[in-house]
């Protein structure tokens, strides 16, 4: 029945929409009304995207339009607090060897009003934590003690258990884990230490495997 | 899907876009990853479904085509500017209106019955079915229609969060059965289906044939939202507009913005003018009928800005409907962390990327009886399991782990990834006289046409309803042996998604048995312009919790063939 080549359709129709506004029975509303003025050039026969606007970006091969914001010694600072929060271990690396830094620079130089109110916070929250750093132990957060690291981070890592006083530095420490863990768990390394096995193409879906059903109790 | 059945009986066709071309195959990101992405391919202003997602120019906002509410009403808008619209960004949930949706005043004295019954849509629902490509079982349940086998596709087999969520629900009385989408679990059978579409015309099952064939199967990866360059998903631009211009009988002219609608001085539709985005001029395209398939909200504003001497409130508008009884799909929705999907094997849990199963609507005859405080069903669309990771994976994640971070995160990230669940009610609301859209009297868009002003008020039918898919959902996540997130929102208004955020807006350009209450007749053919057709959401009656594309493209189908004979009778053209 299908006496047509793959994608001879496709090529069909592009052909057809190039054609479509030589052959389509419009005039230039000018001309309806009787003026004498030259009916208006043909424009070209259609507009094919992508156009790498904002609303209509290139998907196939995206880039990121935006200058970064943060400065040198702020990313020295985010390396280490992202190395605290996702650190290597036997089955996955630290989150700045794969990037996250660059990941989170990225998003708080978002043009968007929610990521410029998160630069603000997320800068200030740098700041609060160099701050406590030389306040507690004389030198600014990346030249701390792993010990010493933690033992701010402890005081900042749950909301609900923090200080009163520690209230924003620890908004602040649920938003950069947040960040950290979305940067983390995209790359490559973050998807295979999850053991996320899809995107790839499968000739037939199965459901789930007999030993996932009898982890659930379903078998 | 107008410009497909009109094409397909032999029609010359100009299909006006506003948008610019779009080509999925060519343009679809299969496989790419979040981190290649802006923000990972999170939602922003500019892209509010993700990076990835289809939509071109769009979304809540397009550039330079504003709208506008009432003080104290955020409805949301949600357009497309590309070839097959809307078509490109959708569920693929295909789910029929049952017999009792079409005599919603019958059985329960609210809102109005359409003017059609379900025996006469279940024949183009048959054909759409079979020419688009669903997949899904026949339950033989209460108002929940089942499909011709011959044609239904193979549902695929639950995916593990959905199987515990029926096991779950079996023991609440809850039916969890396989979904109905738009996607291709196998290969139509192109011979058998083109010729159920197209019984008496032989040139156009040839050619429907000749292009199911060049549409893959589902090859199980890769969200829908972001198009399908394997065509295993419906969406215009793959599964309508190929056929359709092959016919020869199709020009499509892009980036073309509709304003008005022209009539000759008996009042018959000459054609439409429109805007050329790309030399900002305006044109005119002449033509026999016009059929408008705008999306509901933008046909009636083209009807409301085409005014003349003898129609000053718009065309096609003495009864003064259009852009009344706009409605949404009541959305509510509640999550929940699942302890027994916790460390589960790993497996590829990817599948159709959209539901393989969900809850119809099982409450009929505790509403016949009067027992609830709502008078409309609604369905349930339950999502998890262990999809690709994206943006905010594990945003909030402290509230299960005391806030851990270092090592013990990362076993903690571990442990939940693929554990929760969100369970998305979509209900019916009852059209109602404060749900409408105008024109805006003092804002035009960019090419200069006067732009829509929503109005909206919920009542208590749905706020109701809002708050007993809170309670139903909490006791379905608890039933799984599961952790609510968040709030069990006793109070509907918090509960409920804004008017227009489901997308599902309709009823602006009303059927119905009377030029008096309607604009259309069962036809979609307009009471007073009978060379004006409207083929989108707009002619629906009401707004049943079955998502309405299906219905949309079976309804567009029964008019245009009804519009073929009309021309063949001479009676309009």
């Amino acid at each position: 029945m299908n006496d047509d080549r793959p994608g001879l359709d496709r090529r069909e129709a592009l052909k057809r929409m190039a054609a479509a506004a030589a052959t389509a029975a419009v005039v230039p509303t000018s001309d309806l009304k009787g003026q004498s003025q030259p009916p208006a050039k043909s424009p070209p026969a259609h507009t094919a995207g992508p156009r790498g606007t904002p609303s209509d970006p290139d998907l196939v091969r995206p880039v990121i339009p935006w200058p970064r914001l943060l400065t040198a010694g702020e990313l020295q600072t985010v390396a280490a607090l992202c190395d605290v929060i996702l650190p290597a271990d036997e089955r996955s690396p630290s989150a700045s060897t794969v990037g996250i830094p660059a990941y989170i620079n990225e998003y708080v130089s978002a043009p968007y009003d929610a990521q410029r109110r998160e630069l603000v916070q997320i800068r200030g929250g740098l700041a609060w934590l160099n701050t406590e750093s030389e306040k507690r132990f004389g030198q600014p957060f990346v030249g701390l003690t792993s010990a010493h690291k933690h033992e701010i981070c402890d005081d900042i890592c749950y909301l609900p258990n923090a200080r009163p006083e520690l209230g924003s530095p620890a908004r602040f420490f649920a938003r950069f884990r947040d960040l950290t863990a979305t940067g983390y768990y995209t790359t490559e390394a973050g998807m295979k230490d999850l053991r996320y096995l899809g995107n790839i193409a499968r000739p037939s879906w199965d459901g789930p495997p007999p030993e996932v059903l009898r982890h659930v109790g379903l078998s | 899907m107008s410009a497909y059945v009109l094409a397909m009986a032999g029609l010359k066709v100009l299909i006006l876009e506003a948008g610019r071309a779009y080509d999925p195959l060519r343009e679809t990101p299969m496989f790419q990853l979040p981190k290649d992405a802006p923000l990972r391919a999170g939602g922003t202003p500019d892209k509010p479904f993700g990076f990835y997602d289809a939509t071109v120019d769009g979304g809540w906002r397009v550039p330079g085509e504003p709208y506008t509410s009432d003080d104290g009403v955020d409805f949301k808008w949600w357009r497309a500017r590309m070839v097959g619209g809307r078509t490109n960004h959708w569920g693929r949930i295909s789910l029929r209106m049952g017999p009792y949706d079409f005599r919603p005043k019958s059985r329960d004295g609210l809102g109005f019955d359409w003017p059609i019954g379900y025996e006469d849509l279940a024949p183009y629902y048959d054909r759409t079915e079979a020419l688009i490509g669903v997949y899904g079982s026949n339950e033989g349940l209460e108002n929940t229609p089942d499909s011709p086998n011959s044609t239904l596709l193979p549902p695929p087999k639950g995916r593990i969060h959905e199987l515990l969520l029926k096991k779950a629900c079996d023991g609440i009385g809850v039916p969890v059965i396989p979904a109905h989408r738009a996607v291709l679990s196998r290969r139509q059978d192109a011979a058998l289906a083109s010729r159920i579409c197209h019984p008496d015309n032989p040139r156009a099952a040839r050619i429907l044939a000749a292009s199911m064939g060049n549409r893959q199967a589902c090859f199980w990866a890769t969200e829908c939202g972001r198009g399908c360059s394997i065509r295993a998903n419906f969406q215009s631009p793959t599964v309508l507009l190929p056929p359709a211009l092959a016919t020869g009988n199709v020009d499509i002219v892009t980036d073309a913005m509709v304003r008005e609608v022209t009539v000759d001085p008996s009042g018959r539709a000459t054609g439409v003018h429109y805007i050329d985005k790309r030399t900002r001029s305006d044109r005119h395209a002449a033509a026999r009928v016009v059929v408008l398939a705008a999306s509901g909200c933008e046909s009636a504003r083209i009807l409301l800005n085409s005014m003349g001497s003898s129609f000053p409130n718009g065309l096609a508008n003495g009864s003064g409907k259009v852009g009344k009884y706009l409605m949404d799909t009541i959305g509510a929705g509640i999550g929940g962390q699942i302890p027994a999907l916790e460390n589960a094997p790993p497996h590829n849990d990817d599948g159709a990327s959209g539901i393989h199963m969900y809850m119809p609507w099982w409450l009929y005859q505790e509403q016949l009886a009067g027992k609830l405080d709502f008078p409309r069903g609604y369905h349930v669309e339950p999502s998890g399991g262990r999809g690709m990771p994206g943006a905010g994976e594990f945003d909030g994640l402290e509230d299960f782990t005391n806030g851990a971070y270092g090592r013990k995160f990362k076993e903690e990230c571990r442990r939940y990834y693929g554990t929760f669940v969100y369970l998305a009610g979509r209900g019916e609301m009852i059209p109602n006289e404060d749900c409408y859209c105008d024109i805006d009297p003092e804002v035009v868009d960019q090419w200069g046409i006067p732009v829509l002003r929503f109005h909206w008020k919920w009542a208590d039918y749905e706020l109701n309803q809002a708050r007993h898919m809170q309670k139903a959902f909490a006791e379905m996540i608890e039933a799984m042996g599961g952790r609510v997130s968040g709030t069990v929102e006793t109070d509907g208004g918090k509960a409920i998604a804004k008017p227009g955020e489901i997308i599902h807006e309709v009823g602006t350009t009303a059927m119905g048995l009377s030029p008096d209450t309607s604009v259309l007749n069962q036809y979609c053919q307009s009471w007073e312009v009978p060379n004006l057709f409207v083929t989108d959401g707009g002619p629906f009656v009401s707004n049943a919790d079955k998502n309405p594309t299906l219905t949309i493209l079976a309804l567009a189908w029964r008019s245009c063939d009804y519009l073929v004979d009309q021309m063949k009778m001479g009676a309009i053209g």
